[in-house]
């Protein structure tokens, strides 16, 4: 099988003595850094933790379905097992982990900047992000909460004895991580750029983060106002979402689904960028219709924010609105859609070749078509009315966010794990784990959108017993999903010390990233570039390359 | 770098204080005005009344006090943007809220 | 952190972050990034405006009842002392560009006083609704309405019936969160003055390095804002009847 890479000699190969790992000792030199380089390295560490905290709980809920009783654990302990599980992945992991670790590396570099416009501010948001996730896991430990992720009033405010408040107050804080992290992005997108780089020589990956970061800031605090509503609900008892005070607890979800459905587009659109990259560099080819691409991200941004509704069908809104909303639902769809189909054309007559990330983008693109597409069905008024709060809507979002999302990431991770490091990943292994966590995935969550139409509901630890089939299914697919996720995290902490130096650009690859030295200096740049080219121009990479030969040679 | 270069060189504009004197006691007349008006009889015009003052004077500081008026582009079109997500919140909120009684179809 | 590039063809004053290449590339980002923080408490803010949307509408004869407990008198005075504490806060401004320390000093005191006095009158205020038992939650009690208590000097409101007049208690919390969030803005803000008035004293302003002074007037005025609509919201619905 052809390959792109291109490695230095390994015999004389080094890792360059002064780069931002070097550059300072000391444990404090990290926990006081303003460099967004070792922020992004912190938060990476801290949303892996996160991630398999959330992952065990995955388990815990898929032993439990195993069998229709509920004997694994109690009724009520499931109840807090799968909250917590939802709350730990969509707020500790899914929403930061993208943005917070390969953005925050990346978007400086790629727009030709030394930092971030507010480093101190970039330390903030992670000191916050910690605080929001231990106050969590003090949740977790003391008792936990069993609400679901979605905190549904009058529930939460007064039919239950669990930890609301300590679990609310910490999505308050993460949620102060999130919105400074993507004022942080918008302002380094727009203020921060090296001389010639305009916004459409930009590379794709900052346009998705910089759609993603107006919905941080924009939307996020609504989700703190609607938080905050309850908890004082709560502990003194006001009565804004209170019916029996003549509240109405449908507002709360107005107010929560807000933010709490352009969230998925801030866990989605980064996500895209990455794909866009890896897209791109392993098929050698400019991304078609680069700008249908960059606006299609502006766009899902500003939809997002009018389509909320499709969450609350069933909720008693009026039936004018769900109208309205449903009709408004599919419009997202177009540009979702106007992705796929740009990387598809991309892909049309490109030298492609399969290194890991490139499997794992294919990955998000078959498994994102799927869940995008179940999308429209819930999105279509009458067919959800059928799907809601059924297995079904469990398996959508799963293909969207770790079918989705998750690949992307990895795809990232592997994408630029040699510039991050210096090193390269183990090339076979990985490519073994991108293969597993495909075969695990399809195992686990297919089953669930057969069990979703046939009427299993959602959030429960028994079932009918008819339904056991597909569910020893999907838990078997679990453990395979289990192991190709275990898999990175053992040979990438492996690759730290053995992997093979990578050089500047293991991959040949266009980006402004790719021409510094890996892993790159604290400021980034010896000097601030001059861009003229365009973003993905294989040939200016070229004539580089013939230059830089004529000027040695 | 292309926006920055337009700005270069040039002086941040200084608001006086004679502009500053203005719009503080245009909007303590404004506050006299909402106040007065709210005791007149105007039926539904009353809210009207009071909303339009209050959107007239948070106009004032946000032009002159928060120095919008002599801003880049990109700061009106940011103070647009919140209104916007604002009006969509409250707009499309509103959309279930008026038509909930009408009944079904 | 302030490292000067040697070897460029310009000077760049001490107070520049290294990873800008111009004072006015830092200048613009620091008050872009403020009003993009501005845009989150509007929306922040918005939450409640639009619960309050919804239930004014629901509720009306309930939250005329519940408006005409405040004090207009009250309620008037204190957006005359907020908006002038913005205008002392705009002449702070002034003063730190054209670098009159005095002045700055001046304002920022100015601006603190009235801030506390806007502090204390909303204490005076929330106080009389602990008495009249219109906190809700705490301490409410929607009998006042039903049968409402002659105030000396004033007609007598018309009673609610009893359901209308147990929805007063929407009408104060939604008085309640939203004033009191107002509050809590002002009291960060009034912190952050005193840690302007310290440094402002030893001159740390001097040199021009006023954009902390630029981006703590913006929030100051937002607050103000949002009072400008709280104001007529909560206080003026219906005082004719």
């Amino acid at each position: 099988m052809s390959s792109i890479v291109s490695l230095p000699d390994q015999t004389t190969a080094r890792i360059p003595k002064r780069n931002y790992l070097t550059n300072e000792n000391g444990i404090l030199s990290w926990l006081l850094t303003g460099d967004h380089k070792r922020i992004a390295m912190l938060y990476l560490i801290s949303i892996t933790f996160f991630f398999f905290i959330g992952g065990a709980l995955a388990g815990l809920i898929r032993l439990e379905l195993l069998t229709p009783q509920s004997d694994l654990m109690a009724t009520d302990t499931y109840n807090k097992v799968f909250s917590m599980h939802g709350i730990i992945m969509i707020f500790l992991f899914l929403v930061p982990s993208v943005p917070a670790t390969l953005g925050n590396f990346l978007i400086p570099i790629m727009v030709g900047a030394k930092d971030l416009a507010f480093p101190k501010i970039n330390l903030l948001s992670w000191y916050l992000y910690l605080a929001g996730g231990s106050l969590t896991l003090w949740a977790m430990i003391n008792g936990g909460v069993d609400t679901g992720w979605t905190f549904t009033t009058p529930l939460s405010t007064h039919y239950v004895n669990t930890n609301v408040v300590t679990t609310g107050l910490a999505i308050f804080v993460a949620g102060f991580s999130s919105i400074f992290t993507g004022l942080n992005f918008i302002v380094t997108i727009h203020r921060m750029r090296a001389p010639g780089m305009t916004w459409f020589k930009l590379p794709l990956f900052v346009w998705s983060h910089y759609a993603a970061s107006i919905l941080m800031v924009l939307g996020t605090p609504v989700l703190a106002i609607a938080i905050v509503l309850v908890l004082l609900e709560r502990t003194i008892g006001i009565g804004v979402f209170d019916p029996t005070k003549g509240g109405d607890p449908i507002l709360f979800q107005h107010l929560f689904w807000f933010y709490s459905h352009p969230a998925v587009y801030i866990m989605i659109l980064p996500g895209m960028g990455v794909i866009s990259e890896v897209i791109s560099t392993f098929s050698r080819k400019r991304v078609f219709g680069y700008s249908a691409v960059a606006f299609s991200s502006v766009a899902i941004a500003v939809f997002g924010f009018f389509v909320w509704e499709h969450h609350m069908f069933i909720m008693g809104v009026s039936n004018y609105s769900t109208l309205v909303f449903s009709l408004l639902t599919m419009l997202v769809a177009v540009p979702s859609s106007i992705k796929i189909f740009n990387w598809a054309f991309t892909l049309y007559k490109g030298s492609i070749t399969f290194e890991t990330p490139m499997l794992y983008a294919f990955g998000f693109m078959g498994l994102f078509t799927i869940g995008g597409l179940t999308g429209v069905f819930l999105g279509a008024s009458g067919t959800d009315i059928h799907l809601t709060e059924t297995y079904f809507i469990v398996a959508h979002f799963h293909f969207v966010m770790v079918g989705g999302m998750l690949m992307a990431f990895l795809a990232g991770i592997h994408f630029w794990w040699p510039k991050m490091t210096g090193r390269m990943y183990p090339e076979k292994i990985s490519q073994l784990a991108a293969v597993v966590t495909f075969i695990g995935f399809n195992f686990t969550f297919f089953p669930q959108f057969l069990l979703g139409m046939l009427g299993m509901p959602r959030r429960y630890a028994a079932y009918p017993p008819e339904f056991q089939v597909l569910n020893v299914f999907s838990t078997a697919g679990a453990t395979i999903l289990g192991v190709g996720y275990l898999l990175p995290m053992i040979y990438l902490v492996w690759s730290l010390k053995y992997g093979k130096i990578a050089g500047a650009n293991p991959w040949q690859a266009t980006g402004l990233e790719w021409q510094i030295q890996s892993p790159p200096l604290t400021e980034n740049f010896v000097e601030i570039p001059v861009v003229t080219q365009d973003a993905y121009d294989y040939e200016w990479l070229e004539r580089q390359k013939e230059h830089e030969v004529t000027q040695v040679g | 770098m292309s926006e920055l270069e337009t700005h270069h060189g040039e002086e941040p504009h200084i608001v006086s204080p004679k502009i500053y004197v203005l719009i503080a006691a245009t909007l303590l007349i404004c506050t006299a005005l909402t106040v007065a008006a709210s005791y007149l009889e105007l039926g539904p015009w009353n809210a009207v009344v009071a909303l339009g003052i209050a959107v007239f004077k948070a106009t004032l500081v946000v032009l002159f006090f928060m120095h919008i008026k002599y801003s880049s582009k990109l700061m009106k079109l940011t103070v647009f943007a919140g209104l916007f997500t604002f009006l969509a919140l409250v707009g499309m909120s509103m959309s279930d809220y008026i038509s909930r009684a009408w009944g079904s179809f | 952190m302030a490292v000067v590039h040697e070897g460029e063809h310009h000077e760049h004053p001490a107070y520049q972050r290294h990873h800008f290449v111009s004072m006015e590339q830092q200048k613009e980002s620091a008050s872009f990034g403020m009003w993009l923080f501005l845009l989150t408490e509007i929306m922040f803010f918005g939450g409640m405006f639009t619960a309050y949307l919804i239930y004014r509408n629901w509720y009306y004869p309930a939250f005329v009842a519940g408006s005409h407990t405040l004090s207009i008198v009250l309620g008037t005075t204190n957006t005359a002392v907020l908006i002038t504490s913005s205008f002392t806060m705009a002449m702070g401004v002034w003063c730190a560009e054209t670098r009159k320390r005095g002045g700055l000093i001046l304002s920022i005191i100015l601006t603190l006083i009235l801030g506390l006095a806007f502090l204390g009158i909303k204490s005076v205020e929330y106080h009389e609704k602990w008495v009249q038992h219109h906190v809700p939650g705490l301490r409410f009690d929607a009998m006042t309405f039903v049968h409402p208590k002659a105030e000396p000097g004033q007609p007598v409101e018309p009673g609610l019936p009893l359901d209308m007049a147990q929805h007063t208690e929407i009408y104060f919390s939604l008085y309640f969160a939203m004033t009191g969030m107002h509050a809590l803005h002002m009291i960060i803000g009034m912190g952050l003055l005193v840690f302007m008035l310290v440094k402002a004293m030893r001159g740390a302003y001097d040199n021009g390095n006023i954009a902390f002074i630029e981006n703590f007037g913006l929030y100051w005025h937002f607050v103000d804002i949002v009072w400008i609509f709280l104001f007529p919201l909560l206080y003026l619905i219906s005082r004719h009847q």
